[in-house]
Protein backbone atom coordinates (compact mmCIF):
# COMPACT_ATOMS: atom_id res chain seq x y z
CA UNK A 1 0.00 0.00 0.00
CA UNK A 2 2.31 2.29 1.16
CA UNK A 3 4.48 1.65 -2.25
CA UNK A 4 1.30 2.23 -4.10
CA UNK A 5 0.65 5.27 -2.58
CA UNK A 6 4.19 6.55 -2.38
CA UNK A 7 4.80 6.34 -6.13
CA UNK A 8 2.11 8.67 -7.63
CA UNK A 9 3.10 11.52 -5.32
CA UNK A 10 6.65 11.42 -6.67
CA UNK A 11 5.54 10.94 -10.53
CA UNK A 12 3.16 14.01 -9.42
CA UNK A 13 5.86 16.17 -7.81
CA UNK A 14 8.26 15.16 -10.25
CA UNK A 15 6.55 17.56 -13.16
CA UNK A 16 5.80 20.29 -10.48
CA UNK A 17 9.58 20.14 -9.68
CA UNK A 18 10.44 20.38 -13.37
CA UNK A 19 8.11 22.97 -14.01
CA UNK A 20 9.10 24.82 -10.57
CA UNK A 21 13.07 24.81 -12.14
CA UNK A 22 11.92 26.38 -15.52
CA UNK A 23 10.64 29.11 -13.03
CA UNK A 24 13.44 29.55 -10.54
CA UNK A 25 15.75 32.00 -12.01
CA UNK A 26 13.43 35.29 -11.81
CA UNK A 27 12.05 33.37 -8.67
CA UNK A 28 15.32 33.07 -6.68
CA UNK A 29 15.51 37.13 -5.77
CA UNK A 30 12.40 37.08 -3.05
CA UNK A 31 13.77 33.69 -1.30
CA UNK A 32 15.01 34.89 2.34
CA UNK A 33 18.66 35.10 3.01
CA UNK A 34 19.06 34.99 -1.21
CA UNK A 35 18.85 37.38 -3.71
CA UNK A 36 21.13 40.35 -4.01
CA UNK A 37 23.59 39.84 -1.60
CA UNK A 38 24.02 36.25 -3.76
CA UNK A 39 25.70 37.57 -6.56
CA UNK A 40 28.84 39.64 -5.30
CA UNK A 41 29.61 36.66 -3.22
CA UNK A 42 30.20 34.70 -6.66
CA UNK A 43 33.08 36.68 -7.50
CA UNK A 44 35.03 35.68 -4.25
CA UNK A 45 37.91 33.42 -5.40
CA UNK A 46 39.18 34.01 -8.58
CA UNK A 47 41.96 30.90 -8.60
CA UNK A 48 40.78 27.27 -7.35
CA UNK A 49 43.96 25.62 -6.19
CA UNK A 50 43.57 21.72 -6.40
CA UNK A 51 44.26 20.18 -3.34
CA UNK A 52 47.46 18.62 -3.23
CA UNK A 53 47.61 14.77 -1.71
CA UNK A 54 49.81 12.65 -0.27
CA UNK A 55 51.52 10.56 -3.11
CA UNK A 56 52.43 7.80 -0.31
CA UNK A 57 49.09 8.02 0.70
CA UNK A 58 47.46 8.02 -2.54
CA UNK A 59 48.89 5.23 -3.93
CA UNK A 60 49.54 3.41 -0.70
CA UNK A 61 53.30 3.08 -0.96
CA UNK A 62 54.16 2.55 2.25
CA UNK A 63 57.96 1.26 2.04
CA UNK A 64 59.96 4.36 1.58
CA UNK A 65 63.37 3.09 1.02
CA UNK A 66 66.63 4.68 0.49
CA UNK A 67 67.61 2.46 -2.98
CA UNK A 68 64.46 3.56 -4.38
CA UNK A 69 66.60 7.05 -5.98
CA UNK A 70 63.82 7.24 -8.83
CA UNK A 71 60.98 7.76 -6.06
CA UNK A 72 62.93 9.86 -4.13
CA UNK A 73 64.68 11.96 -6.76
CA UNK A 74 60.90 13.28 -7.33
CA UNK A 75 61.19 15.37 -3.81
CA UNK A 76 64.45 16.14 -4.20
CA UNK A 77 64.83 19.87 -5.72
CA UNK A 78 67.45 20.68 -8.39
CA UNK A 79 69.62 21.87 -6.11
CA UNK A 80 69.62 18.55 -3.74
CA UNK A 81 67.35 19.96 -1.80
CA UNK A 82 64.49 18.19 0.45
CA UNK A 83 61.28 19.58 -1.08
CA UNK A 84 58.92 21.16 1.56
CA UNK A 85 55.64 19.52 2.50
CA UNK A 86 53.91 22.58 1.72
CA UNK A 87 55.34 22.29 -2.11
CA UNK A 88 54.47 18.16 -2.51
CA UNK A 89 51.55 17.86 -0.57
CA UNK A 90 53.00 14.38 1.59
CA UNK A 91 51.45 14.06 4.87
CA UNK A 92 53.57 14.57 7.88
CA UNK A 93 54.43 11.06 8.51
CA UNK A 94 55.46 10.00 5.01
CA UNK A 95 57.59 12.85 5.19
CA UNK A 96 59.54 12.01 7.86
CA UNK A 97 60.24 8.78 6.18
CA UNK A 98 61.06 10.29 3.18
CA UNK A 99 63.30 12.83 4.70
CA UNK A 100 65.36 10.01 6.39
CA UNK A 101 65.65 8.02 3.57
CA UNK A 102 66.77 10.69 1.09
CA UNK A 103 69.53 11.65 3.68
CA UNK A 104 70.75 7.81 3.84
CA UNK A 105 70.75 8.26 0.03
CA UNK A 106 72.95 10.95 0.08
CA UNK A 107 75.29 9.26 2.71
CA UNK A 108 75.97 6.17 -0.51
CA UNK A 109 76.22 8.76 -2.79
CA UNK A 110 72.90 7.88 -4.95
CA UNK A 111 71.59 11.57 -4.33
CA UNK A 112 73.61 14.64 -4.11
CA UNK A 113 74.02 16.47 -1.23
CA UNK A 114 74.19 19.86 -3.36
CA UNK A 115 73.94 20.46 -6.61
CA UNK A 116 73.02 18.51 -9.70
CA UNK A 117 73.46 14.56 -10.02
CA UNK A 118 75.79 14.13 -12.34
CA UNK B 1 70.00 -11.09 19.31
CA UNK B 2 69.40 -11.35 15.46
CA UNK B 3 68.93 -8.66 13.25
CA UNK B 4 68.50 -8.05 9.50
CA UNK B 5 70.92 -5.46 8.15
CA UNK B 6 71.65 -4.70 4.75
CA UNK B 7 75.44 -3.87 4.15
CA UNK B 8 75.34 -1.09 0.93
CA UNK B 9 79.24 -0.61 -0.57
CA UNK B 10 81.00 0.99 -3.28
CA UNK B 11 84.36 -0.27 -4.81
CA UNK B 12 86.04 1.76 -7.56
CA UNK B 13 85.09 1.06 -10.84
CA UNK B 14 88.35 -0.10 -11.89
CA UNK B 15 88.11 -3.39 -9.79
CA UNK B 16 88.51 -6.83 -11.42
CA UNK B 17 85.10 -8.92 -11.52
CA UNK B 18 87.38 -11.53 -9.06
CA UNK B 19 88.77 -9.58 -6.79
CA UNK B 20 85.36 -8.27 -5.87
CA UNK B 21 83.95 -11.61 -6.18
CA UNK B 22 87.18 -12.85 -3.63
CA UNK B 23 86.38 -9.98 -1.41
CA UNK B 24 82.60 -11.04 -1.29
CA UNK B 25 83.67 -14.32 -0.06
CA UNK B 26 86.09 -13.30 2.13
CA UNK B 27 83.13 -11.08 4.11
CA UNK B 28 80.65 -13.95 3.61
CA UNK B 29 83.31 -16.41 5.41
CA UNK B 30 83.88 -13.05 8.22
CA UNK B 31 79.95 -13.43 8.60
CA UNK B 32 79.22 -17.28 9.31
CA UNK B 33 82.32 -17.55 11.31
CA UNK B 34 80.64 -15.70 14.10
CA UNK B 35 77.59 -16.66 13.86
CA UNK B 36 75.31 -14.59 11.65
CA UNK B 37 74.25 -15.72 7.90
CA UNK B 38 74.28 -13.60 4.31
CA UNK B 39 70.73 -14.11 3.44
CA UNK B 40 71.47 -11.97 0.08
CA UNK B 41 74.46 -10.94 -2.34
CA UNK B 42 73.06 -8.58 -4.75
CA UNK B 43 75.53 -7.14 -7.28
CA UNK B 44 73.80 -3.38 -8.64
CA UNK B 45 76.22 -2.86 -11.31
CA UNK B 46 78.18 0.36 -12.26
CA UNK B 47 76.57 3.55 -11.08
CA UNK B 48 77.07 6.72 -11.53
CA UNK B 49 77.62 8.30 -8.26
CA UNK B 50 75.97 11.69 -7.11
CA UNK B 51 79.06 13.57 -6.11
CA UNK B 52 82.94 13.09 -6.47
CA UNK B 53 84.21 10.41 -3.95
CA UNK B 54 87.65 9.83 -3.55
CA UNK B 55 88.15 11.42 -6.83
CA UNK B 56 85.64 8.73 -8.81
CA UNK B 57 82.79 9.90 -10.12
CA UNK B 58 81.23 6.32 -10.96
CA UNK B 59 81.32 3.07 -9.15
CA UNK B 60 79.86 -0.51 -8.06
CA UNK B 61 77.52 -1.02 -6.15
CA UNK B 62 77.01 -3.91 -4.19
CA UNK B 63 74.35 -4.93 -1.44
CA UNK B 64 74.81 -7.52 1.33
CA UNK B 65 71.85 -8.68 3.37
CA UNK B 66 72.95 -9.79 6.78
CA UNK B 67 71.52 -11.55 9.62
CA UNK B 68 73.08 -11.02 12.80
CA UNK B 69 74.47 -9.33 15.76
CA UNK B 70 75.54 -5.70 16.08
CA UNK B 71 79.16 -6.95 16.58
CA UNK B 72 78.71 -8.76 13.45
CA UNK B 73 77.94 -5.45 11.27
CA UNK B 74 80.99 -3.77 13.36
CA UNK B 75 83.37 -6.55 12.42
CA UNK B 76 82.04 -5.99 8.56
CA UNK B 77 82.26 -2.06 8.74
CA UNK B 78 85.71 -2.62 10.09
CA UNK B 79 86.70 -4.89 7.01
CA UNK B 80 85.56 -2.62 4.33
CA UNK B 81 86.97 0.44 6.15
CA UNK B 82 90.12 -1.06 5.95
CA UNK B 83 89.61 -2.86 2.16
CA UNK B 84 91.29 0.05 -0.19
CA UNK B 85 89.17 -0.61 -3.46
CA UNK B 86 85.93 0.09 -1.09
CA UNK B 87 85.57 3.60 -1.62
CA UNK B 88 82.34 4.05 0.13
CA UNK B 89 79.97 1.75 2.66
CA UNK B 90 76.56 2.43 4.92
CA UNK B 91 74.88 -0.62 7.36
CA UNK B 92 71.16 0.12 7.30
CA UNK B 93 69.25 -1.90 10.22
CA UNK B 94 65.62 -3.29 8.12
CA UNK B 95 64.19 -5.64 10.33
CA UNK B 96 62.44 -2.90 12.73
CA UNK B 97 61.12 -1.58 9.01
CA UNK B 98 60.16 -4.97 7.89
CA UNK B 99 58.09 -5.79 10.69
CA UNK B 100 56.30 -2.35 10.32
CA UNK B 101 55.69 -3.18 6.71
CA UNK B 102 54.71 -6.74 7.33
CA UNK B 103 52.23 -5.30 9.93
CA UNK B 104 50.21 -2.72 7.55
CA UNK B 105 50.24 -5.85 4.71
CA UNK B 106 48.69 -8.13 7.15
CA UNK B 107 46.15 -5.29 8.16
CA UNK B 108 45.64 -4.25 4.53
CA UNK B 109 44.60 -8.12 3.64
CA UNK B 110 42.71 -8.24 6.58
CA UNK B 111 40.70 -5.81 5.59
CA UNK B 112 40.30 -7.16 2.13
CA UNK B 113 38.98 -10.52 3.34
CA UNK B 114 36.32 -8.80 5.48
CA UNK B 115 35.14 -7.21 2.44
CA UNK B 116 34.97 -10.31 0.49
CA UNK B 117 33.54 -12.38 3.35
CA UNK B 118 30.39 -11.64 3.64
CA UNK B 119 29.62 -13.43 0.09
CA UNK B 120 31.82 -16.51 1.43
CA UNK B 121 30.47 -16.75 4.92
CA UNK B 122 27.08 -17.72 4.81
CA UNK B 123 27.67 -20.99 3.14
CA UNK B 124 30.46 -22.02 5.62
CA UNK B 125 28.63 -21.51 8.17
CA UNK B 126 25.55 -23.46 6.99
CA UNK B 127 28.13 -26.52 6.15
CA UNK B 128 29.48 -26.26 10.01
CA UNK B 129 25.42 -26.38 11.77
CA UNK B 130 24.20 -29.26 9.75
CA UNK B 131 26.95 -31.85 10.92
CA UNK B 132 26.12 -30.52 14.25
CA UNK B 133 22.64 -30.99 14.23
CA UNK B 134 22.69 -34.53 12.55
Amino acid sequence: MADETKAPTATAEAPAASEGHSQRPPSRGPRPGGGGSGGPREGGRKYFRRKKVCKFCVEKIENINYKDVRLLAQFVAESGKIVPRRLTGVCTPHQRRLSSAIKIARNIALLPFAGRAN
Amino acid sequence: MNRTYELMFIVRPDMPEEDLDKLISTLDTAVSSSGGTMKNVEKMGKRRLAYTVRRFHDGVYVLLTVEGSGGLVHELERRLRVTEPVIKFISVRIDEEQKRLDKIKAIRDARKKVSTAPAAAPPAEGGETTPATA
